[in-house]
């Protein structure tokens, strides 16, 4: 009797997991993130709820249009975020410099005088040209990439902790504005026409045909980089994708590409002409942005650096990795893409006030962590720090449509904030149960937040 | 009786070249010599076990071959060159590889990622050539380890030995003719213990030099060909383990003294 007990189970176990060995091996080799996956299954969900208590209104085109604009600083801001923090430091500066950056955009574009600390720098070529978009951008992108390159330096080679470093940033920065410009401080509009095409307005948007173009270019681009991918591991003898699972993720991919521009982009008319107003130029940059970030990440050695320290400090200066270049330079590509948040925000507002960008730190911490980024180091992604912003805008959108004031609003966002992140550590614990009384107390806490701040 | 004690040239290698030499290194942390004046050398095809108690300067005085820690003074010949090593990079250049004890894998890479981690290959636009990388881990991991599967999960979720297979890759496709292995078989398991051993007789077969750190001493006797020992920084004796018991080198290492200098006393107080 007891023999059958023992040899029987050994015998069923050794049948069974071959079968499911392969449906997991399938999945695998699809390359998508479980995490990533659940963050989609999440974002639905807030969607579809807010939809209900809005009663229809938070599913329609021009409300997923606006979300995906007011998403692009903070998503874009995160790629960067997203880095630093995997190579287990934090950028508290981003928020003021960000104000910096777009005040010293916006000078260059209003003033004529591009002066700090009394010094005119504006070398006779600031106001309104031609070139002055180019112009703002340029110099925003190089000012930031300096400041991350000094930030970066302090941290990585004079060994200051990062917190500080970026905290002291955080108050110079922001006061370095009032220093800026002869103005003290003054608010600067308008700006620049063509400046302006970086906000995301509805007028100011690529219109229907060439969102099209995009669309197909962007779908050409997926086909295309799957079949390089395929012929470069067919030279190499590796294992592939089935042929029928390949394409199906290729369709599947170029199907939601095709019908987030015809639902939303062109399915949202212009409150102005009555025209589709097409793909906003901010999601096109932030689209970009994470197509280059991701390369970086993936594909060059400088983000295959950034993970090898994250994972382990120590293998990877034992594996001859410069190490302090490394993260040296994490901080010099978080301030390009500071300026150009400070771009979109300032084009947006058509203005530049001293307190741009206030608490946007937090709001890019939040966005990268919500994406999955883990403060131990060595995990996050891009597109999960894109899908953080995403989120947060959601629920900060969701609750607006329903008239909940912005301090309730706060509470809500800390709540899914420390839900998160408590989600994921606990899978990664593999304690289950728990992961579900979390998320259940989480969610069960934000809705009586919710229900009982409206007004 | 003391020529065959003390071996500083294997038995029937007098006049051949030494593989690699490393000639009174000296490194103090503070006012500490953790290595004081050490000279050992390594043959093609040899292993050379450097022993000695916690603290005997084994493994500082291999970082100094290795990069990790660049030696105060002293010289590193291979090959009959003088060469200067400051970091690993240098180390590798002179094909000189280590598999730490720690294993110095990045958890969050896959096999691939670490066997090429520093050294990358890249294509013309000099992105990461990750097919390339697979393809090469794949072919000198089945040598290695032929039942290793999990090329592209994270090294976090392997075995112990898969890990030691993925450390020992790096050294191996690379070419090392200096194999610097710390305490390689410190946290695997029966069966992997056994197939490192075997690595080891392969690797050796194929003219490698190995340096071997260990604190086992039944490791040391099944695997190498000398025995160099250390006490409190200083070199202690090598000797063929042919001619050397156990017993002997146990007692070279606690009592600090060679086998022909110890006393009828240092043995009473070692037994009492």
């Amino acid at each position: 009797m007891s023999e059958v007990g023992t040899i029987e189970p050994p015998a069923a176990a050794d049948v069974a997991p071959p079968a499911r060995q392969s449906v997991r091996d399938l999945v695998a080799s699809t390359g998508i993130d479980t995490r990533l996956a659940g963050m989609i299954v999440a974002l639905l969900v807030i969607w579809l709820g807010f939809h209900a208590l809005s009663e229809g209104k938070f599913i329609t085109a021009r409300n997923l249009w606006n979300l995906s604009v007011q998403s692009t600083s903070i998503g874009i801001m995160a790629t960067g975020m997203v880095l630093i923090i995997v190579t287990r430091n934090i950028d508290l500066s981003v928020g003021s410099l960000l104000g910096l950056l777009g005040y010293t955009m916006a000078l260059l574009q209003t003033d004529g005088i591009l002066s700090v600390f009394g010094v005119d720098v504006s070398l006779g070529i600031t106001g309104s040209h031609w070139y002055t978009w180019l112009l703002a951008l340029l110099v925003g992108g190089l000012l930031g990439a300096l400041i991350g390159l000094i930030q970066g330096y302090i941290v990585a080679y004079v060994g200051v902790p990062a917190f500080i470093v970026t905290l002291s940033g955080f108050l110079a920065w922001r006061g370095l504005i009032f220093r800026t410009g002869g103005k003290q401080g003054q608010t600067l509009a308008p700006l620049d026409e063509n400046f302006r095409y970086l906000g995301g307005a509805p007028e100011r948007s690529l219109g229907e045909t060439r969102s099209w173009i995009v669309a197909i270019v962007v779908c050409a681009g997926i086909v295309v980089s799957a079949l390089l991918a395929r012929r470069r591991r067919d030279r190499y003898d590796l294992a592939q994708r089935p042929m029928w699972l390949e394409a199906s993720m290729v369709a599947g991919a170029c199907v939601v590409v095709l019908a987030g521009v015809w639902l939303v982009a062109i399915g949202y008319d212009s409150p102005v002409s009555g025209e589709p107003v097409g793909i906003a130029y901010p999601v096109l940059i932030l689209i970009l942005v994470m197509l280059g970030m991701t390369y970086l990440a993936k594909r060059r050695r400088f983000g295959r650096y950034v993970y090898a320290y994250g994972g382990n400090p120590e293998a990877a200066e034992l594996g001859g990795i410069n190490t302090r270049r490394t993260i040296t330079l994490t901080y010099a590509l978080m301030g390009v893409l500071c300026a150009i948040s400070a771009a979109i925000q300032t084009a947006r507002l058509n203005s530049a006030t001293t307190n741009l960008g206030v608490q946007n730190e937090l709001d890019v911490i939040a966005a990268a962590v919500i994406g999955g980024t883990s403060f131990s180091g060595g995990i996050g992604t891009i597109p999960g720090a894109v899908l953080g912003a995403v989120v947060m805008q959601s629920l900060r959108s969701g609750m607006s449509l329903l008239n909940i004031d912005s301090p309730t609003q706060d509470i809500v966002v800390g709540i899914v904030l420390v839900t998160a992140v408590a989600v994921d550590a606990l899978i990664r614990q593999r304690r289950r149960t728990t992961v579900i009384g979390a998320l259940a107390a989480g969610v069960a806490l934000a809705a009586i937040v919710i229900q009982t701040g409206r007004p | 009786m003391t020529d065959t004690i003390d071996a500083t040239v294997p038995a029937g290698r007098a006049g051949e070249e030494p593989l690699c030499e490393l000639r009174d290194i000296r490194v103090s942390f503070g006012g500490l010599h953790a290595v004081d004046g050490v000279s050992v050398n390594l043959y093609p095809g040899e292993v050379v076990a450097v022993v000695g108690g916690n603290g005997a300067g084994k493994s500082t005085l291999i970082h100094t071959l290795s990069g990790a820690h660049p030696a105060d003074s002293g010289e590193i010949w291979i090959n009959g060159q003088h060469v200067t090593i400051h970091n690993p990079r240098d180390a590798r250049t002179h094909g000189v590889e280590i598999i730490y004890q720690k294993l110095a894998l990045a958890d969050n890479l896959d096999a691939a990622g670490n066997v090429f981690l520093g050294r990358e290959l890249r294509t013309r636009t000099g992105s990461l050539d990750d097919e390339a990388m697979a393809s090469a881990t794949q072919k000198v991991l089945a040598r290695l380890n032929p039942r290793f599967k999990n090329l592209k999960t994270a090294v976090k979720s392997l075995s112990g030995g898969q890990r030691q297979s993925v450390a020992i890759a790096r050294a191996v496709h690379f070419n090392a003719r200096i194999l610097i292995m710390d305490e390689p078989t410190a946290a695997l398991g029966p069966a992997e213990t056994a197939q490192v051993r075997d690595l080891i007789t392969q690797l050796k077969a194929e003219g490698i030099g190995i340096f071997l750190i260990s604190h086992d001493i039944h490791d040391v006797f099944d695997l190498a060909d000398r025995i160099s020992v250390m006490a409190q920084g200083k070199l202690v004796g090598t000797v063929d383990k042919n001619a050397v018991t156990k017993d002997e080198v146990l007692a070279m290492i606690i009592l600090g003294k060679r086998p022909d200098e110890t006393t009828p006393d240092d043995i009473a107080e070692l037994t009492s």
